[in-house]
């Protein structure tokens, strides 16, 4: 649909779907099955690199040209702003100056559960030095607001724990989210499968992130094309508005005059 | 000297080396990758112009596959 615009930090997607680089096979893996899913904006992580290993290893930008997607460095596995400052600040030389970033801090190694206090503190740190940051939080309207106020540009609350596909557990809490806010709101983290995706979508989210979803399926290119297709049937389902449900009260779609007698 | 490069020790018997030697002695060149030098960011115009001392810590990091 031409006017319905996604719109982050001033750029335009036609993409809905945000996917991550993540528990691939290998690079061909993860190339294909980005392809597939027609994503436009891809998150990698900051690592250290291996010393005195082969010169022409392969690496993930060689296969994720940096000139066609969006590249959105995270700070997974950061417990502290100190840390995802630092990992943001060195994402920001390695990839020439580019401001659009994933900040995430982690409370517990177990749930990855994200730390609001330390997410806080760090986004005012790193918007006062410029850069366009996309939070992932948890789903708590009050704290999604905060951080909306402080100038994060886009707010991604989870559906469930990272990497569990347990999916939408509390749709009311991001119904609320979605209702107070006016920068995009993006699923992040719980996504299981196609149908999670579509009710993200139906609530009227602006769009989802997700890796292990596709990463973790049997067939995970097939996967990343049901994606696909859930976002879009989900974005296009919310934009039309469903019917009213009319409880214990069934109501004839074929005319009710004209019967044969 | 000894330097600490992503947490491992290296000695090098040159008493001079820049930055830019270091990443050609551990064949990064071809990398695309970021320096953080004892906690701030070096950028690629000031490597032949930062030299390391005795008990520098170095980070050096590239973009690999996450969620």
């Amino acid at each position: 649909m031409e006017s319905d615009k996604f719109l982050i930090a001033g750029k335009h997607y036609l993409s809905r779907l945000l996917v991550g680089t993540g528990k691939y096979k290998d690079f061909k893996e993860t190339q294909t099955a980005i392809v597939e899913s027609g994503a436009e904006i891809v998150t990698v992580a900051i690592r250290r690199t291996n010393i005195g290993q082969d010169v022409k290893e392969e690496s993930l930008l060689d296969f994720i040209p940096k000139e066609k997607y969006t590249y959105l460095p995270n700070t997974a596995g950061c417990y502290s702003k100190e840390d995802a400052i630092r990992t943001l600040r060195l994402a920001r030389e390695l990839l020439d100056g580019h401001n659009l970033v994933k900040l995430e801090v982690l409370g517990d190694p177990n749930t990855l559960y994200p730390n609001v206090v330390e997410t806080l503190e760090a986004a005012k740190t790193l918007i006062k030095e410029g850069f366009d940051v996309m939070v992932y939080t948890s789903d708590d309207p009050i704290i999604a607001k905060e951080l909306e106020d402080i100038g994060c540009c886009a707010i991604m609350p989870l559906a469930s724990l990272i990497g569990s596909g347990m999916g939408i557990l509390n749709p009311h809490n991001l119904e609320i989210i979605i209702d107070n806010a006016k920068v995009p709101i993006i699923v992040d983290a719980g996504v299981g499968t196609a149908s999670d995706a579509v009710i993200a979508m139906e609530l009227g989210c602006d769009g989802v992130l997700m890796n292990t979803a596709i990463a973790a399926a049997s067939n995970p290119i097939l996967m990343a094309g049901a994606m696909k297709k859930a976002i879009e049937s989900g974005r296009d389902a919310y934009l039309a508005g469903r019917m009213k449900k009319k409880f214990y009260q069934a109501d004839p779609s074929s005319p009710t005059s004209g019967l044969i007698k | 000297m000894k330097i600490y490069v992503n947490g491992q020790q290296k000695s090098f018997e040159a008493t001079e080396i820049c930055l830019s030697t270091l990443i050609e002695k551990l064949a990064l060149n071809e990398k695309k990758f970021a320096i953080e030098y004892n906690g701030e960011i070096i950028s690629k115009g000031n490597f032949p112009l930062t030299f390391l001392r005795d008990g520098d810590k170095l980070e050096i990091v590239i973009a690999v596959g996450g969620g």
